[in-house]
């Protein structure tokens, strides 16, 4: 699978990375790079295969519904760079 | 007081400490204070720290004397340790290595370091790391790269690169660190230390920064087996803020150290052996594991793992992929680094990422992000989570014939500082022989077993699930029959 600059420029903004057009090309030379090592891949048969996400798997692990400690609203925002109110700020979302 | 105090032998471990505190040889306050001073100066050569914990030191420090006066306390009681500064510290700066972190000072503490405080252990500092966690060589940290103490024009590997170097450089006899792919015992091999990563589950990552959650795992570095193991008993067990940790009880994994290597069958899978092994390393490897048959293990070498060629690009899609979930949270709004200058939300956190995250994080992210896009899902990630299926499979058979598999820890000896920087996937091969392990979730050890031209070279012991008692033992015998682990390097400090 061959990659693009523009699918370079596309997944960046989907992850919200800000690069420049010289990281770009950067990122597109190494990315494309690594990739081609993962052709590897497509030469395992796993047709009848199971996919694994997790190494042990504990299922509905839970604990009765109590409320405990949480953090003070104070602490929570003191190291926010904007606040204001008692809430973190950042500009409007919506125009 | 200044004139009465002792001559303290940094070079002993953890459990020689402890005895001498407990017969006032010297107090864990002396003993801090002689730490801090090594740890400074080992900073200059080294850079294996990112904060020193000076005040906490000494706090802790005096209150496990007074532990210790009542006759109380636990192994680690008063002895000195770092932690990687990938774990939360509560009101201390934790950086991840990483720009993105800029002033920020947890409000809480992860699980592993409560414990440790409940131990009476003494945190001296946090250790530096490649950039969250992300890398092999530790060049891949804001703060700069960690030197390797054997020589310092070479890297100390990674990510746990401060743990392992500060333990080595005989800063602290004991740190942690953290293993996603190989961080803990890739960077043991390459420093001459012991590293384990315990079986996924057996240790909380509650408060641990997360890079890859279904891979990483909080481990003990130690200069020798019963210290690692004595650390990895304060960590482990379950805890009810991490899910994933599994109720299982933790054993007394010292109990068969009196058996040696008796009855132990040891699997050599050829598969770890191939074409990218450097031929001095293969050799140190064999030797120990004719020392291994000589004092009475059994060895197969008929065991295979044959799909582990594929693990390397299976992990650097799973890790990246969630890497890319993880570090979403990054965004300038509740804490760390924050571009204000921009138009709108979007440019703000688009800009704040592109500046808070180095180019490894960067391009984890990217090939994460890519790797769960549309249209590429199956070909990558759920072909990846299939392969991991298999390789979970092939170790489960392997040690069904076997106690434990043997392998090296990593594929060279510590390559120079710059050699593999621009040229990510043979960074990547570093961890060739490590990732395997995290993708089947079993546990496994580093220790070391020669050198190769004055660098250490890690023999890699690799354990049925939560039967880290039985990777210890052997280990434990390797170290009763060598030498190897009692090497310091000769580095000027």
């Amino acid at each position: 699978m061959s990659l693009s600059i523009d699918e370079v420029k596309h997944i960046a903004r989907l992850a919200r990375v800000n690069l420049s057009d010289a990281e770009v090309t950067w990122m597109h030379d190494q990315l494309a790079s690594i990739l081609d090592h993962f052709e590897v891949l497509s030469e395992i048969d796993t047709d009848e295969v199971p996919p694994t996400a997790q190494s042990f798997e504990l299922t509905n692990v839970d604990r009765p519904d109590i409320a405990g400690a949480s953090i003070a609203r104070d602490s929570a925002l003191a190291g926010a760079p904007r606040q204001e109110d008692g809430y973190y700020r950042v500009r409007a979302v919506l125009d | 007081m200044d004139s009465a105090v002792p001559e303290i032998d940094l070079n002993r471990t953890a459990r020689e400490h402890a005895a001498a505190l407990r017969v006032g040889e010297y107090t864990s306050r002396q003993l801090t204070e002689a730490t801090l001073s090594q740890i400074r100066s080992e900073q200059d050569l080294f850079n294996t720290y990112i904060t020193i914990t000076e005040e906490l030191a000494l706090q802790q420090a005096e209150a496990a004397d007074d532990r210790l006066s009542t006759g109380e306390g636990d192994p680690l009681t008063g002895v000195p340790i770092g932690v990687k500064d990938l774990l939360s510290t509560k009101g201390i700066p934790t950086s991840a290595g990483s720009r993105m972190l800029e002033g920020y000072r947890p409000t809480f503490n992860c699980t592993v370091v409560d414990r440790l405080q409940q131990s009476g252990a003494v945190i001296v500092g946090k250790t530096n790391l490649d950039e969250f966690a992300m890398g092999s060589s530790n060049e891949h940290s804001a703060f700069g790269p960690v030197r390797n103490p054997w020589d310092t024009t070479r890297v100390p590997g990674g990510s746990s690169g401060g743990s392992a170097a500060t333990v080595a450089a005989r800063g602290v006899p004991l740190s942690l660190g953290t293993d996603t792919g190989g961080s803990i015992r890739q960077p043991a091999a390459l420093c001459g230390v012991v590293g384990l990563k315990p079986t996924y589950g057996r240790v909380s990552r509650y408060g641990v920064i997360a890079f890859a959650s279904s891979l990483e795992q909080v481990g003990p570095f130690g200069r020798d087996v019963h210290d690692v193991a004595d650390l990895l008993t304060t960590i482990a067990g379950q805890d009810s803020l991490d899910s994933t940790t599994v109720p299982e009880p933790v054993p007394d994994y010292k109990a068969g150290f009196e058996r040696g290597f008796e009855g132990l069958r040891v699997g050599v899978p050829a598969e770890f052996f191939g074409s990218g092994l450097d031929e001095s390393v293969r050799s140190v490897v064999e030797t120990a594991i004719e020392r291994f048959e000589t004092a009475g293990a059994s060895i197969d070498r008929s065991v295979e793992i044959p799909t582990v060629q594929a693990a390397l690009p299976a992990y650097y899609i799973i890790a990246p992929s969630e890497a890319s979930a993880n570090l979403a949270r990054y965004d300038g709004v509740k804490y760390g680094y924050s571009f204000k200058d921009g138009e709108s939300v979007d440019e703000e956190m688009s800009m704040t990422r592109g500046y808070g995250f180095g180019d490894e994080v960067k391009r984890r992210i990217m090939i994460g992000t890519y790797a769960l896009s549309a249209g590429y899902y199956d070909a990558y990630y759920l072909k990846a989570q299939k392969v991991r299926t298999l390789i979970r499979q092939e170790f489960a058979m392997a040690l069904s014939k076997c106690d434990l598999l043997l392998t090296p820890t990593t594929p060279s000896v510590a390559f120079a500082l710059g050699e593999k920087i621009e040229a990510p996937y043979e960074m990547y091969l570093s961890d060739l022989y490590t990732l395997p392990v995290n993708i089947a979730g079993n546990p496994a050890i580093s220790v070391p077993c020669g050198f190769v031209q004055g660098l250490p070279v890690g023999l890699h012991l690799i354990g049925r699930p939560f039967d880290e008692a039985t990777l210890l033992r052997a280990a434990n015998a390797y170290q009763e029959e060598t030498h190897w682990h009692e090497q310091a390097p000769q580095s000027k400090y």
